[in-house]
């Protein structure tokens, strides 16, 4: 009988989104749009009709209704957890992190002996399990959130140095040639030149940090923490078996991450639309 | 090699930063044991003093080399302390994640570049998947497990890692499979080969390169993945468990012991991706 249910579930929103998608209007915005929602409503219903169907006891895996009154219901909780840890620890470390990172690749540029040193070391260190110097942050700097911020600052950094520098490099031989040529020095060259031919490298660099200041922000306070802030609620609801607050919490974390990469993205839209990436996108 | 000495300068400023800054920071529980012993210390007795504290704010380099000595060579390989052990617990879990992610990711690609339902549906989803902190689910996963009766530590860990280690291996499949052009496919039809040949024999080879450039970021996503797993899910063993020791007992200097042997482990896996890749390609008869 679940499996029934599970079964006409599963066609029924697959069955929709092929339809969808052999349909003549496959390429319109709303399609494009809908295929992916309905594909997430399904997945939903399945773990809805799972979880009811099979009796799965609450503590092991709360159905989504269930999470989404938890969400409803702790309102107040979820917001202080949220300006804790992803307004204070999360938004403050990324702007020094991102700030600092492309800082540091247009002053090193001017030397390009360290530049050709830099990039190796710091491609090295971007792929390094940097999250392990949570602890040891959280010991330099407390408990509270500017502990937090310093290991967003510290993951954030090298891929937004290491994009900034390759972003440098990239900008056409003949266009540094012409400013050369209008006598244009260095930092005019910078700033009129380089800098908006490396914004999609940067960019992409701006992106991928997102989603690491939010690992960051959460891992320290795994680390501790004041008695706020959503590593916290996470690490102590799993303790005391509130599984619906956890998943609320998770939900919200999903939703912010979600959403901080959508206004970068949205950003690098305004930014960079000479961009083919972008210009093709009509 | 070009960049040799560039690299070797910039290493030798980084250095240079450390040192200062183990000085620096440590010297006021220098001052202040001076302080409590009644006497002042120069600075030059104080340089010295910064270095061999036992449990410093910040270590010195030679220090954190020492521990690491220790743990690589002073210990028994079975031993509890031996760093090589605890390496070796998280390198199974990222092996396993990394096998998961590379299963997943091509399996989602080849379905991606075959399906357009796939395409339309799926893909939105894996990259959204990406923004979500996966650190927050971790504790999930470990109960999550634990309440479907697996015992072993690994499994929680390993699908951490999976997670963090499938994204880069779908996009740069779904860019691989796609890159033959036109020509190509249409030279494949003219052959009258089928959809199966179409895959093995021109689409797989041409996607290889893509596939190894990701793959080098996922073993790396998949190890960080791993010592995430280990972080907050209370585990014994392992690195990141090394880490949560030395934080929680405070003793810094296994921290970043733990540390070192991490970014060697990172170094170390991304080196035999390396390796394999330049032997598949020689196998394959790609000059160079």
């Amino acid at each position: 009988m679940i499996w029934a249910v599970l079964v006409v579930i599963w066609g029924a929103g697959w069955g929709v989104n092929l339809a969808l998608s052999r349909s003549a209007i496959a390429g319109t915005r709303v399609v494009r749009i809908a295929v992916p929602v309905i594909f997430g409503v399904t997945v939903l219903a399945m773990w809805e009709a799972l979880v009811r169907g099979f009796a799965i006891s609450a503590v092991i895996l709360p159905p989504p209704s269930m999470i989404a009154e938890a969400v409803a219901g702790n309102l107040p909780v979820l917001w202080a957890d949220f300006v804790q840890t992803f307004l204070k620890g999360a938004l403050s470390g990324y702007v020094i992190g991102c700030g600092a990172g492309v800082v540091v690749a247009v002053l090193i540029d001017r030397s390009p002996y360290l530049t050709r040193g830099l990039l190796p070391v710091g491609n090295f260190v971007a792929a390094l399990p940097i999250v392990g110097v949570a602890p040891i942050l959280v010991m330099w700097f407390g408990f509270d959130w500017q502990s937090k911020a310093a290991v967003v600052v510290v993951l954030v950094f090298f891929p937004v140095l290491v994009n900034t520098v390759a972003g440098l490099a990239s900008s056409d031989r003949m266009a540094r040639d012409l400013m050369a040529t209008y006598g244009a020095g260095h930092w005019p060259t910078m700033m009129k030149l380089r800098l908006p031919a490396a914004m999609p490298f940067i960019f992409n660099g701006l992106k991928i940090a997102t989603t690491l200041a939010l690992i960051g922000a959460i891992v320290a306070e795994y680390f501790g923490s004041p008695i706020v802030g959503m590593g916290f609620r996470i690490s102590t609801g799993v303790g005391r078996l509130a599984m619906d607050l956890v998943w609320a919490e998770i939900a919200v974390a999903a939703l912010a991450g979600s959403a901080f990469y959508g206004v970068v993205a949205l950003v690098e839209g305004w930014v960079t639309f000479w961009h083919p990436s972008q210009r093709a996108r009509v | 090699m070009r960049n040799t000495l560039p690299v070797l300068t910039v290493l030798g400023i980084i250095l240079v930063i450390w040192y200062a800054a183990t000085v620096w920071m440590n010297a006021p529980f220098v001052r202040d044991q001076a302080a409590r012993a009644g006497t002042t210390v120069t600075f030059a007795e104080l340089v010295p003093l910064t270095m061999v504290q036992p449990r410093p704010v910040v270590p010195a380099p030679h220090q954190v080399l020492a521990e690491v000595w220790k743990g690589v060579a002073g210990q028994a390989v079975t031993s509890k302390r031996s760093l090589v052990y605890h390496g070796l617990v998280t390198l199974e879990s990222t092996l396993y994640g990394f096998a998961l992610g590379i299963l997943l990711g091509v399996g989602l690609a080849v379905g991606i570049v075959y399906f357009r339902v796939m395409e339309m549906g799926v893909m939105p989803w894996a990259i959204i998947s990406q923004t979500i902190p996966i650190v927050a689910l971790a504790p999930m996963i470990v109960v999550l497990s634990n309440a479907m009766g697996i015992e072993a530590r690994e499994v929680p860990k390993a699908v951490i890692s999976a997670y963090l280690s499938f994204f880069p291996v779908l996009v740069g499949m779904v860019k691989g499979l796609r890159s033959p052009d036109a020509m190509q496919l249409d030279l494949m039809r003219t052959w009258n080969g089928s959809g199966a040949q179409g895959f093995w024999k021109l689409r797989l080879p041409a996607s290889l390169p893509y596939l190894f450039a990701s793959l080098k970021v996922a073993i790396a996503a998949a190890l960080v993945g791993t010592i995430v797993g280990e972080l907050p899910t209370g585990a014994i063993e392992g690195l990141g468990a090394r880490m949560l020791i030395g934080s929680q007992f405070g003793e810094p200097l296994i921290m970043w012991a733990a540390l070192v042997g991490a970014a060697v482990l990172a170094g170390g896996l991304i080196v035999v991706v390396g390796v394999f890749e330049r032997g598949l390609r020689r196998r394959m008869g790609v000059p160079g």
